[in-house]
């Protein structure tokens, strides 16, 4: 499969999306454009074994208004085993043809993952680092079936991005919904594209933070019994498809990892639509 | 019955097509501030050259290398661009026309839109300017 995504890339482009993991911003995949990428994570937790987990991302921009996206996710613990955790299918949809101060885009999100699963794609509810501290064996027998809808702001101005999600998550059990957030802000280092063609400029490079956390749940609401973290982000957007962005993001408080290393990588393939369609 | 859906998604697929098909429309929601804006960039011969590059990297897989378009996503080599100010040309790049299938590129910084504009009028240069050209050469 690889060898054949591979084959597909013809035509270099650039994503433009910020510098985040967990935050989403108002930019969508490019209509046609299919992004495959590797979202990495590892932690050694105080009092849990160190684990590394890994999510495969395939994001495919529908129109300029509607992007689909297939997460497979997975993950290894030392002492104990690795496990595939489940799938995400996802929805982002951008309602306000123009730009404005604030652009809203509606995010929504079916997930069957178990509660192995360690990727941070988002926190919500009262989940704790001490969760991880359970052997796979036993997390991995009870899958979580949910739906999960997001309210995403993000704004741009001159190379600065601004982005709040707001997450709301229903098990399709009876549980009550969980509530998480997450804010970025970004910067490319360069205003300017270079008059001469160069690999390294700082053009290509974009930094940026990110807060992200659980809000407790319908009953309970609030930062009180769950993770919480912030860090830095770096990301390097090469004129020759690929992105990479890395980070450490630092656990505010007790139910956090006190670091989570995380390191995407990115590629992407242009106008995958063009292959079938028929030659005009 | 069966009539009846295949009405219905002839017409959901007409309305597709009509929705990817590039009519310049954008042109009458531009503003007026906007559609008066001219190029801020000093040295519009660097900024042409500098937003070649970005062109090359973030449009022309659409639009096509010499920008003469590719399937249904219209050249940027035309006598709409050639008549669009340099204002509307920015505000298109900002905005996109999602609708249309043009996406925004507002996360892109301002001066880098400009070098793209830059860019696309010196592909697209005035009509009294080619005549000029042609004058020369005879």
């Amino acid at each position: 499969m690889w060898i054949l995504l591979l084959g597909l890339a013809v035509v270099p482009a650039r994503g433009q999306e910020p510098p985040y993991f967990v935050t989403y911003s108002h930019v969508l995949e490019e209509p046609g454009n299919l992004e495959v990428a590797s979202q990495n994570v590892g932690a050694a937790p105080k009092n849990a074994n160190p684990f590394y987990a890994q999510t495969l991302e395939l994001e495919y921009g529908v129109t300029a208004w509607y992007t689909a996206e297939v997460y497979l996710q997975g993950q290894s613990t030392v002492h104990d085993s690795t496990v595939f955790t489940g799938f995400r299918f996802e929805n982002r949809f951008r309602p306000l043809r123009s730009e404005h101060w604030v652009n809203p885009v509606l995010y929504v999100e079916y997930e069957d993952v178990n509660q192995a699963e360690k990727s941070f794609l988002e926190i919500t509810g009262h989940h704790t680092i001490a969760d991880q501290a359970v052997a796979n064996s036993l997390l991995r027998s009870d899958v979580e079936r949910s739906v999960e809808g997001k309210l995403i702001l993000s704004s741009n101005f001159n190379g600065f991005n601004l982005s709040e999600n707001i997450i709301a998550e229903k098990n399709v059990s009876n549980e009550p919904w969980e509530f998480g957030y997450a804010v970025g802000a970004s910067h490319s280092l360069a205003s300017r594209a270079s008059v001469k063609e160069c690999r390294f400029c700082r053009e290509y490079f974009a930094a940026g933070a990110e807060l992200f956390g659980g809000l407790g749940t319908r009953y309970d609401f609030g930062v009180k019994s769950t993770e919480q973290y912030l860090g830095p982000t770096i990301a390097y957007n090469s004129p020759h498809n690929y992105t990479i962005t890395a980070g450490p993001e630092f656990g505010l408080n007790a139910n956090s990892a006190a670091v989570l290393w995380r390191l995407k990588a990115a590629y992407e393939f242009s106008q995958v639509r063009d292959l079938f369609r028929r030659a005009r | 019955m069966r009539r009846r859906m295949a009405g219905v998604a002839m017409l959901g697929v007409s309305a597709c097509l009509l929705m990817g098909a590039a009519d310049g429309s954008w042109l009458r929601r531009v503003p007026a501030a906007d559609h008066a804006r001219v190029n801020p960039l000093p040295d519009m011969k660097a900024a042409a050259e500098a937003g070649s590059h970005v062109y090359a990297s973030e449009c022309s897989h659409c639009h096509g290398e010499q920008g003469q378009g590719k399937g249904n996503r219209p050249p940027v080599v035309s006598e709409r661009v050639r008549n669009a100010t340099d204002g509307d040309l920015a505000w298109l790049l900002r905005n996109g026309n999602s609708w249309k299938g043009m996406p925004s590129w507002s996360s892109m910084p301002d001066a880098r839109r400009w070098q793209v504009v830059a860019y696309l009028r010196s592909l697209n240069p005035p009509a009294s300017a080619v005549v000029e050209s042609q004058g020369e050469r005879k």
